[in-house]
């Protein structure tokens, strides 16, 4: 279930219209009946298939390669390696001079003898089918001289370097006070490390794309979240003006950020098609996306929290050694998200790498919180053990006034209302807080709970919306809905707007061609691009209404515009009223049309003077197994505060998909590396596992709804990837107060509980 | 995938010649092993032989009081036969915990039981694999084998069979019937279907190229309670790290008779005589418990990340045999 509840004083900038109405998704309809049209599903009567060849080994040198038997396979077209790819620019450096060309800089493929990572592309065969070129890459043979390659982190720590800032450009460091000292000096401590692997996105649709040239443009159908980025960093790749590339991407089937830079699928389907003078269409098969679209890197996390007896923060300490890259580094911001969580005179967050021979990690959904506060949220839970006081308690009485280490106010902030809210439907009291009491039957049952914080971010877009004679009106941008209900949420921002119904409202969306937004990431989206409808819609009223009151066949002839609304498909000023299209009818048989945009980044003036994020609390029951050790979910709560609720419906969804996330997280997801060859061992959905429906309890999500004027004009927040965030250390606090088995390895396999448990008898 | 022949057998005489007839040619019945095992060209036919519309899709009563399953029946109509249900609840019991609906309606009886295993170095074609290729070595051995086998072991391979209904079978006394490329039949206990690895990994099962399954035969259902217990790493579509098949017949306070097989553990269905010793005639309750469990996992070999199985194995023996004595 969900339920909004609004606070008493329910600000009058939140609207009853539309807006915040749990619509159902307008491209539904399309979806369930296979009519929206996927990037590998546009029908190219001449378009012809790649295969993607992978390296065998993960470091070395190509010695030969000999595809003359692929070539003379029926059916094959071209067979592309580095010897005859056309030629791209230099990959570049490991570290872009700034943070927005990490996603356009040129990513080069088959450019080199050079092997930098197990499976990365060493051919490309194109042929009429796809079973012919997959058969067909099995016939070339590739000699290598192998490298040894280098993939542990916990044994190399001391090898870690401080890379120049984290991803989204955040410092590396933070310390204030003198944490040593206070934390030496605490009487009550945790210490703890914690240790998060490999995991992948691994959305629903893989990448894929197919590549059309006309003359020297290039048309991308594609499944992309960022399409300028895409575009930028596809022309740069191909060392072209991004003006002759479009990107086409109206339907997507999952992102979770392996889908903001381009891939070996695009930039290779592009280079073929151009050989070939042919429409060319490559996908990455499920296993080949393991190494070739993007991971969360492997970390290991210190925890140092000092406390006085009253559970007073003295000091707070995070650091964290990530794999990386080393010919393209990626820091996950993983302790920045401490920086603002508590309060605490003495803090020190540090993010140190230590390079591995593997592809580049990338941006997976909640990029820092999610390894982030898996570890510090459980570092909590073990303080607040220590100090014998509720996990939620410890919590509230360590609220900051202000932002602890930005020092500026926050523009809303409802964490403890949403702990204190969720402990009462929860059934919080009924936790023992000492674990291992609770049983039923076989099973233990154990109450955990987490904090849950993510910065609110709003990136520069621009909308254009139209409204025709008919008072039908269109918006177009080039923003991308990843399945998270874009379409919806703007076809309800215009809706409300312009006064007219859903039905009367079209959104275009995933065309470069559209205006410019900043896609779909970091939780801004809606944000984003919502903001820049709301301010078209604006412009476009401004318009209608001038048009009225200055035409002579206007029924609002010379009207009043203050006051004026837009309600009920009707035009009302000074008293008077028209319907919207007759009024355009008859003032602009040919339509209006108007653009809006919103500035973007830390620029803004709100930015910088207030802390922007949502927040949250989680809690989770589960069952373990007292003999086998399974866990199992039993039941999840989530309580949100997260700005002006769009549209709850596709509000809760984001909610439930980022608990799915932290179910995952704590108890299934990693990816194996095998240190000997270098590749990562359960690379498909069989052995990688992320929950199926039966993992999935009954979840309960309440938004506890605010208005933040700061945020943007809408006054909503970022809710994308809220839901990941301490969900994961929710279900692991859960499993302590179950079994008293504190694993620090995630995920909570049961072979890692198993030795905790007791041999009880039958 | 390597490009393949296709003929669509008229009957089991026919698809057992026509198998036999070319040495690279194979069967196929529901493909949801076969064909991913081909697009990854890990199976490489030349030929398939297709054998999903044989009317081999019934169940049937035998005169012995069993039931004799057809080859084809699907894994989600044996599930759900009442016949099944109520005299061989195991087996039902077992299906449903395997793989997903989606691939139980697809998934037919003899290709369930000849699936091969899901070790993930057997999986990826530039890995050493004794399996795959014999003589390449072995990956998992000291790779990653938290799946891998912990009894019947060799050092040319620890892969597990990965099939829940095998298991099932075994603690049933189930027996295949085959049909030879020259015409005849043959019975193989289920328990003799598959072979240990041995230094030949790679050799799988006591079938002969062209041999067909037929059907399953189950004898009259024993009487006492039956339990497939699995334990895995998510709550459904997972292969099992340990399952335990029992079937118990408790006299009084005592154990007249037990049957246990375990899965997961093994490179094939293992039943576990010792431990069925242990329990004939012993009280229904600890310490008999612990020591048929002990029994069962004795000379059981960790390699490493599956090490845990051992005692996962002696856990679940436990707990099944708790539950299978409980007073319904
Ligand atoms: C993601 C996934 C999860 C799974 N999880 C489980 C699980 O948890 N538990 C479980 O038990 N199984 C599981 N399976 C495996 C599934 O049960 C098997 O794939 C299925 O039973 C195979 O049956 P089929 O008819 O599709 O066989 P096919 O793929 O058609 O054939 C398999 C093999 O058997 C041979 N064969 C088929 N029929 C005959 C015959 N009559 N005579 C001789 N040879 C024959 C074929 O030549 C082939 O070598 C899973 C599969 C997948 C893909
Ligand atoms: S365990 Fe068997 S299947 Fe796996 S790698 Fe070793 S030989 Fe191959």
């Amino acid at each position: 279930m969900t339920e909004i509840m609004t606070p008493q004083n329910r600000s009058s900038e939140i609207s009853n219209g539309l807006i915040g109405q749990p619509i159902a998704r307008v491209d539904g309809p399309l979806k369930v009946t296979g009519r929206a049209t996927y990037a590998y599903e546009h029908a190219m009567n001449e378009a012809a298939y790649g295969y993607i060849l992978g390296a065998a080994i993960a470091k070395g040198r190509i010695v030969e390669i000999d595809s003359a038997e692929a070539e003379q396979a029926p059916g094959v077209l071209h067979v592309m390696t580095y010897r005859n790819a056309p030629a791209q620019p230099e990959f570049g450096p490991a570290v872009t001079p700034t943070v927005p060309e990490v996603f356009t800089r040129a990513r080069p493929m088959l450019n080199s003898d050079r092997v930098r990572f197990y499976d990365e592309p060493v051919a490309l065969v194109v042929s009429e089918t796809l079973e012919a070129a997959r058969a067909a890459a099995g016939l070339i043979r590739v000699r290598y001289e192998e490298e040894r390659g280098v993939f542990d982190l916990p044994d190399r720590l001391a090898e870690a370097y401080t890379p120049g800032r984290t991803n989204a450009g955040f410092e590396t460091d933070s310390a204030i006070g003198d944490f040593d000292r206070a934390f030496a000096a605490s009487p009550v401590k945790v210490d703890a490390t914690y240790r998060t692997p490999y995991q992948h996105h691994n959305p629903m649709e893989p990448h894929a794309t197919l590549a059309v040239w006309s003359g020297d443009e290039v048309t991308i159908y594609t499944s992309a979240q960022t399409l300028a980025n895409f575009r930028a960093g596809l022309a740069s790749t191909l060392d072209i003006p991004p003006e002759r590339v479009r990107i086409v991407s109206p339907f997507i089937g999952g992102g979770f950020g392996s889908k903001l830079i381009v891939h070996p699928d695009t930039v290779l389907a592009a280079l073929a098609a151009k050989v070939l003078r042919r429409p060319v269409k490559v996908a990455l098969t499920r296993q080949q996306m393991f190494a070739n679209a993007g991971h969360r890197a492997e970390m290991v996390q210190q925890v140092r929290l000092g406390a006085d007896r009253d559970g007073r923060l003295t000091s707070i300490g995070h650091d964290v050694w990530s794999a990386t890259s080393g010919f393209e580094e990626f820091c996950e911001q993983t302790a920045v998200f401490a920086r603002s969580l508590y309060a605490s005179p003495n803090r020190l967050t540090r993010h140190r790498l230590v390079p591995v021979d593997l592809n580049r990690g990338e941006w997976m959904r909640s990029p820092g919180e999610a390894p982030g506060m898996l570890a510090f949220e459980c570092a909590m839970d073990e303080l607040a053990e220590r100090l014998g006081h509720d996990p939620i308690e410890l919590r509230i009485r360590n609220e900051p006034a202000d932002d602890p280490e930005r020092g500026v106010p926050f523009s809303t902030r409802n964490l403890v209302a949403c702990m204190r809210e969720g402990a009462r439907r929860f059934g919080w009291e009924r936790r023992n807080p000492t674990p291992g009491r609770i049983r039923e039957g076989r099973n233990l049952i154990g109450y955990g709970m987490a904090a849950a914080i993510r910065p609110n971010y709003i990136g520069a877009a621009t909308a254009r919306v139209a409204i025709d004679a008919n008072g039908r009106v269109t918006a177009h941008l080039d923003m991308t809905d990843i399945g998270t209900g874009t379409y919806t949420i703007l076809t309800q921002i215009a809706a409300e707007n312009l006064g007219v119904p859903v039905a009367a409202v079209k959104v275009e969306l995933g065309d470069s061609r559209f205006p410019r937004t900043a896609g779909s990431g970091g939780s801004w989206g809606a944000a984003s691009a919502g903001s820049a409808l709301h301010v078209a819609c604006g412009a476009l009223k401004e318009k209608i209404m001038e048009a009225a009151r200055s035409d002579d066949r206007s029924p609002l002839r010379d009207a009043d515009i203050a006051g004026a609304s837009f309600v009920g498909g009707e035009v009302r000023l000074g008293g008077r009223s028209a319907k919207l299209a007759d009024l355009i009818g008859s003032v602009a048989p040919d339509g209006l049309e108007a653009t809006g945009s919103i500035a973007g980044g830390r620029n803004t003036e709100t930015y910088s003077s207030y802390s922007q994020h949502s927040y949250g609390a989680h809690f989770a029951e589960v069952a373990v197994d007292c003999d086998t050790g399974e866990i199992r979910m039993r039941r999840t709560l989530s309580v949100i505060g997260a700005g002006r609720i769009l549209n709850p419906k596709t509000a809760r969804s984001q909610i439930l998909g980022g608990m799915t996330w932290g179910i995952g997280a704590a108890l299934m997801e990693e990816t194996v590396l095998d240190p000997r060859y270098g590749h990562f061992v359960n690379r498909d959905l069989a052995e990688y596992h992320v929950p199926v429906n039966s993992d999935v309890p009954e979840m309960e999500v309440v938004f506890l709804e605010e208005y933040d004027g700061k945020a943007n004009p809408l006054g909503s927040k970022g809710l994308g990837e809220l839901g990941v965030c301490g969900a994961g250390a929710a279900i692991a606090n859960a499993i302590y107060n179950a079994t008293g088995v504190r694993v620090r390895e995630f995920p909570i396999t049961l072979d890692k509980l198993l030795p905790g448990l007791p041999a009880t008898a039958i | 995938m390597q490009p393949f022949t296709y003929e669509r057998a008229g009957s089991v005489r026919a698809a057992a010649a026509a198998v036999a007839a070319k040495p690279e040619a194979k069967f196929i019945s529901g493909g949801t092993n076969l064909l991913d095992l081909m697009k990854l060209e890990i199976e490489r036919p030349t030929h398939l032989v297709d054998i999903s519309r044989l009317p081999l899709d019934r169940i049937e009563e035998t005169p012995e009081g069993g039931l004799r399953i057809g080859a084809q029946v699907r894994n989600s109509d044996l599930a759900a036969d009442l016949r099944v249900r109520s005299r061989y609840p195991v087996l039902s019991q077992a299906l449903l915990a395997g793989a997903s609906g989606q691939i139980r309606n697809k998934a037919s009886t003899a290709g369930n039981l000849l699936q091969r295993t899901r070790c993930p170095y057997f999986y990826d074609r530039n890995m050493p694999c004794n399996k795959r290729e014999p003589g390449s070595g072995c990956a998992a051995l000291e790779g990653f084998n938290r799946m891998h086998a912990v009894l019947g072991a060799s050092e040319a391979c620890i892969a597990v069979h990965p099939s829940d209904l095998a298991v099932a079978m075994a603690a049933l006394d189930a027996e295949v019937e085959t049909s030879l490329p020259e015409g005849t039949t043959r019975t193989i206990p289920i328990v003799d279907l598959h072979r240990l690895p041995a230094s030949t990994p790679h050799v799988e099962t006591t079938l002969g190229h062209g041999e067909m399954i037929t059907a399953v035969t189950l004898p009259p259902p024993p009487s006492g309670r039956q339990l497939y217990r699995k334990v895995r790493d998510r709550a459904s579509y997972a292969f099992a790290l340990v399952s335990v098949a029992a079937v118990v017949e408790k006299n009084g306070v005592r154990i007249r008779r037990a049957r246990i097989a375990m899965g997961g553990v093994a490179p094939k269905p293992w039943r576990t005589l010792e431990a069925e010793y242990v329990l004939a005639g012993a009280e229904a309750a600890d310490p008999a418990f612990s020591e048929a469990a002990e029994s069962a996992l004795a000379g059981a070999v960790g390699r490493g990340s599956n090490d845990f199985k051992i005692p996962l194995a002696k856990r679940t023996i436990r707990q099944t045999l708790a539950a299978a004595v409980e007073d319904a």
